[in-house]
């Protein structure tokens, strides 16, 4: 795990298992990282869930448990903001072609949510491919919502 | 700590109480084999009681889901308590609040199976 600062910007990113053991170490160092912005314990639950959702589905649905593919985290705090980037080395997927899981067909779907919830939780999602390969997803909170 | 869950009989109806982490691995699935025993024995009205549970996430949610299917197919009724706002809040984003018959309070719940 690697930890920059420069100026009011601090930068850890790190490469993790695919394993789910990989989603509590993930949700675990965001957190830190969200507290110390001062987020409110509600946002950080929120933050700490996105987080989970998202690494969860680059171990289970991108790398496949692959012990030779890696999660790649990045977690950047400034004084307004929070962004966690979150990359596989999957096959990638159009975010497009899911299922709309609010749908009334697919509501009783048991899959399918957790990128809805992890959009949902966030102010800002974005899902793309990763350069070198794979799915990238970044998320970012800011201190102040309007 | 992953979910721990436990049961007692309040009249006819079967009431699980869940607490801890009900998330991907362990916990999901505990959650899952609990109500489809229930669903198994032939109990017909479950009461799901998440007034202990800490976290759950959506393969929790997943599973509640794939036990209310479970559960409504062999003509039974799996109905929860004790959401915390965070549960509820989930439910709301998710619109399962259309799904599950949801409670606050566990002789109300009781009573709805009547």
């Amino acid at each position: 795990m690697s930890r920059c600062e420069r100026g009011h910007m601090e930068t850890i990113q790190t490469t993790l298992d695919s394993t789910l053991q990989t989603a509590d170490t993930a949700e675990e160092l965001v957190l830190k990282e969200a507290a110390k912005l001062g987020l409110e314990e509600d946002e950080q639950h929120q933050i700490g869930m996105a987080v989970r959702e998202c690494t969860v589905n680059a171990v289970v649905h991108g790398n496949r448990y692959n012990k030779n593919k890696k999660v790649h985290l990045q977690i950047e705090r400034s004084e307004k903001d929070l962004t966690v980037v979150i990359g596989d080395e999957g096959e990638g997927f159009d975010i497009n072609s899911l299922p709309d899981p609010l749908a009334p067909e697919n509501l009783l779907r048991q899959s399918g949510r957790g990128l809805m919830l992890a959009r949902a939780f966030m102010d800002e999602f974005d899902l793309h491919p990763r350069p070198g390969g794979g799915t990238e997803v970044r998320l970012a909170k800011h201190l102040t919502k309007a | 700590m992953s979910v721990k869950l436990t049961s007692r009989q309040v009249g006819d109806v079967t009431v699980i109480d869940a607490a801890g982490r009900v998330t991907l691995g362990e916990g999901a699935s505990a959650f899952r084999d609990a109500i489809r025993n229930f669903a198994a024995k032939g109990d017909k009205k479950l009461l799901l009681n998440l007034a202990d549970v800490s976290y759950i996430d959506s393969s929790g949610i997943g599973e509640m889901v794939s036990g209310f299917t479970t559960v409504t197919n062999g003509g039974g009724q799996l109905k929860l308590v004790g959401l915390s706002k965070r549960v509820k809040d989930l439910l709301q984003i998710t619109k399962l609040y259309t799904v599950f018959e949801a409670f606050d309070d566990e002789a109300e719940a009781v009573r709805s199976f009547h």
